[in-house]
Parts: structure tokens; sequence; C-alpha cells
């Protein structure tokens, strides 16, 4: 089938983009997205053209670099799929597309359809982690977990750092991807000793980084991959305004030992 | 952390809490916790606002001693009047700064962009708002103060309590007012359908249980002040309320 694409063609970081059209005449149903932009790339390197930039790696969905806009959706039509995941029987011949690269402040347009998420790496660093001690490996089921618990974490660690929920957000937030980091380690016993510091820190360095407010509209969990629900941003909101509320003042002296 | 500083004194704790609010507020999260409370003060109120209303079909008598009644504590009626306009004050502040920071953190929007799970007025929080901030202005100078109505009536002149009934029913008797009043009550219908449920969520509150009837409650809230609301100056308009 024959499908026409706009995508968003950007030199550089600083250069001015703008929507190239291109027509893929012999695209195959069972050719997944990824793969008709490989067809497109070859013939645009066999004409001395730039092939198309965008970000890939396992392409079966697990592992969150790849990802754009198609038709204003992210990540396509298809719920719960990645780009990679996303099939071309799925389109019809002559379907025309509009590709466009994650838009935020917060990541900025390397080339064509690929952006800087490091803003992601410094909301990690900011909180997303637990401390734990070195040494020998704990008795397995040492600390029991509720079972409701332990799946409402998992649920939560699914996120996959795409960035899709941002891209969604009309305000650019970046509520879910925070939120499913805070509530992944908040929901288990070893993330209760720094849980309202990761809400604080990864709260504050999600403003930093530029993202924007939430407001509940739910466009991110719509596209989301991994199908993250917006019930871990009310976590987080729980834990920041918890946090904020709770937290003492710094003592110097005092304590035991 | 910072080791070695000097012992807190009174005035340090309490600049030390200051700034700890400020840096509540300062989060987007804080302001949306304000917009939350204040926003259900906001709700609470048009409810009961509604249902104080609604006696206009009760006859003069019902009404007019309601509105007696609303006037007979001075300190009452305007700590109330405080509280609500401290709360749209904030309200409003609180959405001009979240406003400008997410126009930030999109400068460059989608050449096409398709909504893929979000209701109508979850996405039109942002013109809702400011309509219906000019809405209460006008409102305000309309049946409270009485500077927008041609023919304002007082039931005590001299303590200077308006007489609700006649001023109803005479505001109402010029189609356009209504057509503005109906207006106006469709645009708050779509703010209360996604705010009155979104507030929740703000603060926190999201329960596979309860979340949904939330849900529910905020729409046939917003339902119920729209028929409610628009009942009365349509009311008007068909002669059954005179």
């Amino acid at each position: 089938m024959k499908i026409i694409l706009h995508v968003w063609r950007q030199k550089d970081r600083n250069a001015e983009g703008k929507l190239v059209r291109y027509e893929c005449p012999n695209v195959s149903e069972h050719m997944s997205f990824l793969e008709m932009l490989d067809v497109l790339n070859e013939d645009l390197t066999a004409k001395g053209d730039d092939p198309v930039a965008f970000e890939h790696d396992c392409r079966e969905g697990i592992c969150g670099c790849c990802g754009f806009v198609i038709n204003g959706v992210a990540h396509g039509p298809m719920p719960g799929t990645t780009v990679c995941q996303l099939h071309m029987r799925h389109f019809k011949d002559g379907d025309e597309l509009y590709l466009e690269p994650w838009r935020a402040m917060a990541f900025p347009v390397l080339k064509d359809l690929m952006v800087d998420r490091s803003a992601f790496d410094r909301i990690i660093a900011a909180g997303g982690y637990v401390s734990v001690s070195t040494g020998a490996p704990p008795d397995g089921n040492a600390l029991p977990v509720p079972k409701s618990d332990a799946e409402r974490a998992m649920d939560a660690a699914q996120c996959i750092g795409c960035g899709a929920c941002v891209a969604a957000c009309p305000n650019a937030s970046a509520s879910l991807f925070t939120s499913a980091k805070v509530s992944h380690l908040g929901l288990l016993p070893q993330g209760q000793p720094e849980r309202h510091e990761r809400a604080l820190g990864m709260v504050r360095q999600m403003a930093i980084e530029g993202f924007g407010a939430c407001g509940n509209i739910g466009e991110c969990e719509a596209v989301c991959p991994k199908r993250i629900s917006i019930e871990n941003i009310a976590r987080m909101h729980r834990d920041f305004l918890c946090a904020a509320f709770a937290e003492r003042p710094h003592v110097e002296t005092g304590g035991a030992g | 952390m910072s080791v070695g500083s000097a012992a807190p004194s009174a005035a340090g704790a309490r600049s030390a809490d200051t700034s700890k609010l400020l840096s509540f507020y300062h989060s987007p999260v804080g302001k949306k916790a304000v917009m939350a409370i204040t926003g259900l003060i906001g709700a609470g109120f048009v409810i009961a606002h509604m249902l104080g209303n609604l006696q206009v079909f009760l006859g003069p008598a019902v009404m007019n001693a309601y509105g007696m009644k609303l006037h007979e504590s001075p300190p009452l009626l305007y700590g109330a009047r405080t509280v609500l306009l401290i709360a749209l004050a904030l309200h409003i502040v609180a959405a001009v700064q979240l406003s400008r920071m997410n126009a930030q953190a999109r400068p460059k929007g989608y050449a096409k962009w398709t909504p893929a799970g979000s209701s109508y007025a979850s996405r039109t929080m942002r013109v809702s708002g400011p309509l219906l901030a000019l809405f209460i202005i006008y409102h305000l100078l309309h049946f409270t103060s009485g500077v927008a109505h041609p023919n304002f009536h007082y039931q005590d002149a001299l303590h200077r309590v308006p007489a609700p009934y006649e001023n109803v029913v005479a505001g109402f008797s010029n189609p356009v007012v209504s057509l503005v009043y109906i207006a106006a009550m469709i645009v708050l219908m779509l703010h209360i359908h996604h705010g009155a449920w979104s507030l929740f969520q703000s603060l926190g509150l999201n329960h596979p249980r309860y979340t949904p009837a939330l849900r529910s409650l905020a729409r046939a809230a917003s339902y119920a002040l729209l028929t409610g609301n628009c009942a009365i100056p349509l009311a008007v308009l068909a002669g059954v309320v005179k």
C-alpha cells in the first residue's frame, strides 16, 4: 500500500525545522512503523539525501527509546503500544500521516524526530532510587510485601520512560513519568526511608527542568504504551503534600547514638 | 545538608517556616493544591447558592425572607463574602501563574494534535475559567450591588437589603440578560464537570473504589447546576415566575 508521510525535519538543536512530504509507495502491511521508515531511509540514502533520524533500540516495546507523534497522538493510534510495535496493517492505503517529535521545552529536538530526554535522568537522580546496604543479599521474602502492593508497584515500574506522557500533555507535564517512579518505590517497604525526600526532590526537579503542571485531563494515560494510571499522579501529589507539611527543621544535635 | 549552622533563633525558625510555605507554593503541585481547595470552596458555594436561589419558585415572600435572613448578621455575611473573594483571588492568581508556566513548557505546538483520552470540559478549563471570572464581575454588579441593574429594588432601603425576588424578575425579563446568564451557566457546567473531581486528584485522593463515584458526582453536580440555575431565567421569560 501507499502511505504519504509529512515528517518533521530539523537539522540540529538550533535549526528551524519544517514538515517535509515523502511518499512510501510499497509499504507492506506486515511492516512495523519503524521498518517503513527504514525503507524510506534507504531510499533517501540512495538518493544522497539525509535519512530521517529517529530513536530506536529493542523494537519490542520494552526499552523506551522510540516514540514520536503520529497524526497528533503520541506513539500513534494503537492504545498501549510503542511506535516500534505499531504495524502498518492498522493503516490503510493512501493514508496521510504527520510525524512530529515530542514537543516540550524540556525535550529539545536533537534532529528530526529525536529529542534529548536527559531531563528524565535528572528527575531520577533527584530521588528515584533506594539506598541499600551492600554485602550479602538479604534472605528472600525476609521483608514481607502484601501482594496487592507488589502488583501496584510492578504496574508503576512498567514505565519505560519513553516520554509519550510529556508529548501528549498540553502542558508538557512530566507528572505521569515522575509519579510512576515515585510510586514503584514508594509502594514497597524498601522505598519508605526516602519516601518524602523522593517526592519533594523529584517534584522540584520536574519544575526545574521546565515541565508544566498537571491538569488531570488524562491524555497521558491514554497514550502511555504501558498503560500507567493517573492514580499514580494522585499518589505523587499525596506524597508531596504530606512531605511538604511533615518536613521537620534540620536538627544538628540530639537523637540516640 | 549544611553542618554547623548557627542555633536557630525564634525569628530564624519563623523565616524558615515562611520559606517552607513559599517553597510549597513555589511548586506546581502546591499551586494545584491551592487551586483545589479554593475550587472546592467555590464549587460548594455555587451549589448552596443555587439551592438558595431556587426558592424563587416558592414566591416573593419566601425568597425575600431568605434574602433578609442572609443580611441579618453583617459579620457573618461579610465574613462569608471575604472568604469567597479570597478563595477566588487565590484561585485566579494560581491559575494565571500555572498557565504561564504551562505555556513556557510547550513553546512550540504540534502541527496536528488529536485528543486521545481527555474530555472537552477538561481541555477548556483555561477558557471557561476567565469567562466565569468575567461573569462573576457582571453578576456582582447586576444582582449584588445593582449598579448594572436598570431597576434595582430594596426591601429595606435603610439597611440596603435588596429585594431579590423583584430584582430577579425585573432582571431576567430582559431576554439578552437571561441569555447571558444561560450561556454563563453552560460555561460553569463545563468548569465544574472537570474541576469538581480533578480537585481530589490534585489533593492526592484517587482510589479505584471512590474515584469513579467522584467523577459521576462531579458530572451530576455540573448538570444539576446547569438545569437548576437556567430554570430561573427560563421561568421568568416563560412568565411562570412574575
